[in-house]
């Protein structure tokens, strides 16, 4: 039977504020353990929480971005559960009443348009990390470092909307970079700065009511995210198919196997016995304050894509690859400013630097060719000095020494040949070494044509200028 | 008289004449401590060095001329209270071991205002309880007989004021933690309203109720302390940003000018005959000073106590969840994997009272339970609170028993957690609604038991209750009275 996936996600960001949640120890990344921690993250008794205000504006940042409602009251409420990682064993998060809900993000999968609506938008605090020594003389010992604890969240739920893994990669995709244009989530998913969980059921194609849904975990690339949603739909569709039923569980992915396996079943999940935190009071946005906040939005990814399609008359496509992140399109602006021509800049940008970065796995900020550069090279095409051809080379030259292409064309001698009379020498001696193909062109063979221009470009190391050569070749033909 | 059985005021008074020094005052109260600490038992850590170095530094600033009324007051702390470097237990095996790395809002500001300290004070384990037998240290007894209980949950607190083991004292009051212990000892106890002192190194009972407040021998005194340990602190979300007067200036004999309501409730079933009396008896002399005295009614009180064990036991069974062996305190031994170690930890290291409110309020909280337990109780709070706001449209505080009986025997409710629920049945709605009440001495049993008048008024009106609290013991002798240890 033929089946539709209904996928949910809920999405982890992490927001970039200077210090935590509740107290003011540093967010920072990386640093000992437990140097970052202080009597509140830490859950010592009879410390205090205390909202810092900058999380609140940035999660009405995300949901204002996201077209949300933003809650004039909401609630911090306690998610009860006992895991070493937790210091108080409840984590601070909001339940009934979160700050903004009832959203929506655009995306667009190949040729398809698709909105998917966002539930909510919460704001929550992070727990701290365990780390295992297996090989300690004492014997296997674990520990806890609490740096992490109290790192602000907002949790972003999907609804049931997304109907594939390309939709499920497209929409965090997107969600990524309006966090990123939001300059409030560096979306690093390595270190886990934005983290999705996924629910999936299948059900027959025309059916309404959901089918028994799973929920995946661990998965920490989109492509990750894609391979374990592609997986689930296998699994799922084979269970189905031999008509078993699916179980209601948590499951983990591991990328090295390329599986999921259960992780704890409903009968195992945790009841986490919400209520309104006592020691919290309600959170009351001034409407005037989010009026402010929408007034300061940035550009976002949609209307930037918009809008480079409009002002720049490029594809649809381009477009959309080139908002993908802010710095990207920052780099396509940047290098308009020097060489305005914008098909030229994305086709370059599009092929030749977007290939030498995925290879490389380089992101456009760690980009050795600066957007000043490649225009650069551009114009020399433009003015003559050197062919498209070479400019391929001299390209990758720029990306792997960091050179400006002037430098590079003048230290490998690669200035285009545009005085007629060293191509015309060169047409002749090429005409001359090969009577027998000069005969068949002149009796229609046209084809030959381009095996003259090869073998005065070959001649000339690819220096002459194309268009001379054409026109020297048919003159003396 | 000795120094010990001296007020602060008292105290403060002699030292700024330079007729003593702090030290004289807080040997004297060890020289008390050894004396009846053996009998009953109001601390669990004692702190005799800390004090006469804090004494000598007293002095020393008293001979600068730099003091407050505070300086070199001998006070004790309950021991829930956070003191940077000194133990705090609780109360509780789970945390006998535990030493904060910081100071509560309230112990910084007593180090800031100089006072002494004395110890830690004996409570019941988490302060849930209204006996402090519930204590993993052993009772405390109370000092007016030492057969019976000095209230609870703050009894150390109480019973160290009571018995001259130190000149004041700070409590938490929960349901009634500082009220009832106070009218058990016959010593004045105030419960300030909720936000007017910072939580900030409170150890959590149940959060949204918790109130720091002062234990004295006189109204005088607890406004003193009052003054010292109230005010906004940022730390601490729920503590109120307004501006701190000095409650002893609200100490007028005059109550003219006021009415006071009189709760039909107030004197309910299970009342002792004899609190009845003594507490009408005083309601009478408050009109005789020239108070109005207007009956008010209070309809949802009788739910008060119910909601009390469905919401104090909620907030606990998630404050509580912290003390799990992984970061401090006790741990127990011999575990092999993460939920055993939780299992055997928390078995071993509650008490007995502290296990059965966690399982209540998880109960209370748990999915398809949540509605008809914490939220109606969540609503039927706020219908109390309207009860209030009610009655102070027609009043300007009102007087009622603070505990249904005088202090019950060691042993006599123990087994009975119910019966022991009640004593806080006049207590616990003014926590609910999150309002100042003071117990002050209004008489005595015929068996020689203090028996404990309470004072409610609207949010922060501290100054009110006082004012009416000092009138009354300006005109009686109770507060004077000691016990014969």
């Amino acid at each position: 039977m033929e089946y539709e996936p209904v996928i949910g996600l809920e999405v982890h960001a992490q927001m970039l504020t200077k210090s935590k949640i509740f107290c003011s120890c540093s967010t920072a990344f990386g640093a000992d353990p437990n140097t970052h921690t202080c009597p509140v993250c830490t859950g010592l008794p009879g410390s205090l929480p205390v909202l810092n205000r900058t999380v609140v504006e940035y999660t009405i940042r995300a949901a204002l971005a996201t077209h949300c409602e933003i809650a004039p009251y909401s609630l911090f409420a306690r998610k009860n559960y006992f895991y070493p990682d937790l210091p108080k064993g409840y984590q601070i998060s909001q339940y009934e009443l979160p700050l903004s809900s009832s959203g929506f993000v655009d995306v667009q999968v190949d040729k398809d348009k698709k909105r998917i609506a966002i539930i909510r938008i919460h704001m929550e605090e992070d727990a701290g990390k365990l780390m295992h020594d297996l090989s300690s003389e004492r014997g296997a010992h674990s520990y806890v470092d609490f740096n992490r604890t109290g790192v602000p969240l907002i949790e972003i739920v999907s609804a049931p909307e997304i109907r594939s893994p390309e939709e499920a990669a497209a929409y965090l995709r997107k969600l990524r970079a309006i966090l990123m244009f939001l300059d409030i989530c560096d979306g690093n998913m390595e270190e886990g700065s934005f983290r999705c969980d996924a629910n999936i059921s299948l059900r027959p194609k025309g059916q309404k009511t959901l089918g028994v849904k799973t929920e995946l975990k661990n998965m920490n690339s989109f492509r990750n995210v894609q391979r374990a949603l592609d997986y689930e739909i296998r699994r799922q569709t084979a269970l189905l198919d031999q008509g078993e039923g699916i179980i209601q569980e948590t499951r983990l992915w591991d990328a090295a196997r390329g599986v999921t396996s259960s992780m704890r079943s409903k009968e195992e999940a945790h009841d986490y016995r919400y209520f309104p935190d006592p020691d919290l009071v309600p959170i009351v946005v001034d409407l005037e304050w989010v009026k402010a906040l929408k007034a300061s939005l940035p550009e976002l990814p949609n209307t930037k894509k918009e809008r480079f399609i409009r002002e720049y008359e490029i594809p649809e496509y381009d477009a959309e690859v080139l908002t993908s992140s802010k710095s990207l399109a920052n780099y396509y602006e940047a290098c308009l400013q020097i060489y305005a021509k914008p098909k030229i800049v994305s086709n370059w940008i599009m092929s030749e630097l977007l290939r030498e970065l995925k290879r490389d796995e380089r992101e456009i900020e760690e980009c050795p060719v600066p957007a000043k550069n490649l225009a650069e090279m551009l114009k020399l095409i433009d003015d003559g000095l050197i062919s498209g051809r070479i400019a391929k080379s001299v390209f990758e030259e720029m990306y792997q020494s960091g050179k400006k292409a002037d430098e590079i064309v003048k230290e490998k001698g690669w200035i285009q040949v545009t005085d007629t009379s060293a191509i015309e020498r060169t047409v002749e001696e090429v005409l001359g070494k090969h009577p027998k193909e000069v005969e068949e062109y002149k009796k229609g063979k046209d084809k030959l044509f381009g095996f003259f221009v090869g073998q005065v470009m070959k001649a000339t190391q690819g220096k002459a200028n194309p268009q001379l050569v054409n026109d020297l070749l048919k003159k003396k033909l | 008289m000795e120094l010990y059985q001296m007020t602060a005021h008292q105290l403060h008074e002699l030292l700024r004449k330079k007729e003593v020094t702090s030290q004289e005052i807080t040997q004297s109260v060890f020289d008390r401590v050894q004396q009846v600490e053996d009998r009953i038992h109001s601390y669990i850590t004692l702190l005799p060095e800390l004090a006469m170095k804090q004494a000598q530094e007293a002095d020393d600033r008293i001979r600068k001329g730099d003091f407050g009324r505070l300086t070199g007051i001998p006070v004790a702390i309950k021991d829930l209270i956070c003191t940077q470097g000194i133990r705090t237990t609780c109360g509780s095996h789970i945390l006998d071991n535990f030493v904060p790395n910081y100071d509560a809002t309230v112990t910084m500001k007593l180090k800031k205002a100089g006072a002494v300290f004395v110890g830690k004070t004996n409570m019941d384990e988490f302060a849930m309880g209204s006996s402090t037998e519930n204590s993993y240290f052993g009772p405390t007894r109370n000092p007016w007989d030492l057969e019976r209980i000095p209230g609870g949950s703050s009894g150390g607190s109480a019973a160290s004021v009571a018995a001259g083991e130190c000149i004041l004292s700070l409590g938490s009051d929960t349901g009634g933690s500082i009220r009832q212990p106070a009218a058990c000892c016959g010593i004045v106890g105030l419960k300030p309203t909720y936000g007017r002192v910072s939580r900030y190194g409170l150890v959590a009972f149940a959060s949204s109720l918790d109130q720091i407040g002062p234990f004295a021998k006189d109204v005088r005194d607890a406004a003193l302390m009052l003054t010292a340990i109230s005010g906004y602190e940022p730390r601490d979300s729920t503590s109120i940003n307004l501006p701190v007067p000095d409650y002893t200036q609200s100490l007028s004999h005059d109550v003219q000018s006021l009415v006071l309501g009189v709760p039909q409730e107030a004197f309910g079933e299970g009342i002792d005959p004899e609190v009845e009396a003594t507490v009408r008896e005083a309601i009478r002399s408050l009109e005789k000073l020239g108070a109005k005295i207007v009956e008010v009614s209070l309809p949802h009180s009788q739910y008060a106590v119910a909601v009390y064990y469905i919401i104090a036991p909620a907030e606990a069974s998630s404050n509580l969840a912290r003390y799990d062996g992984v970061k401090y305190g006790f741990r127990a031994k011999g575990s092999h994997d993460l939920l055993e170690m939780y299992k055997e930890t928390r078995s071993q290291g509650f008490g007995s009272e502290v296990k059965r409110r966690i399982m209540l309020g998880t109960y209370a909280l748990s999915a398809g339970y949540y509605d008809a337990y914490y939220r109606k109780a969540s609503q039927v709070r706020t219908l109390i609170g309207g009860d209030f706001e009610k009655a102070f449209g027609q009043c300007d505080a009102l007087l009622l028993p603070t505990a249904p009986t005088p202090a019950f025997k060691l042993g006599e409710k123990v087994d009975d957690p119910l019966e022991m629920y009640l004593s806080d049945i006049y207590t616990i709605p003014c926590n609910l609604a999150g309002l100042p009440g003071i117990s002050l001495p209004c008489g005595f049993s015929q068996t020689g038991l203090p028996i404990g008048l309470q004072i409610l008024g609207n949010h922060f009106q501290e100054e009110k209750i006082l004012r009416v609290a000092y009138a009354y013991e300006r005109n009686t002798d109770h507060h004077l009275r000691k016990p014969n240890l």
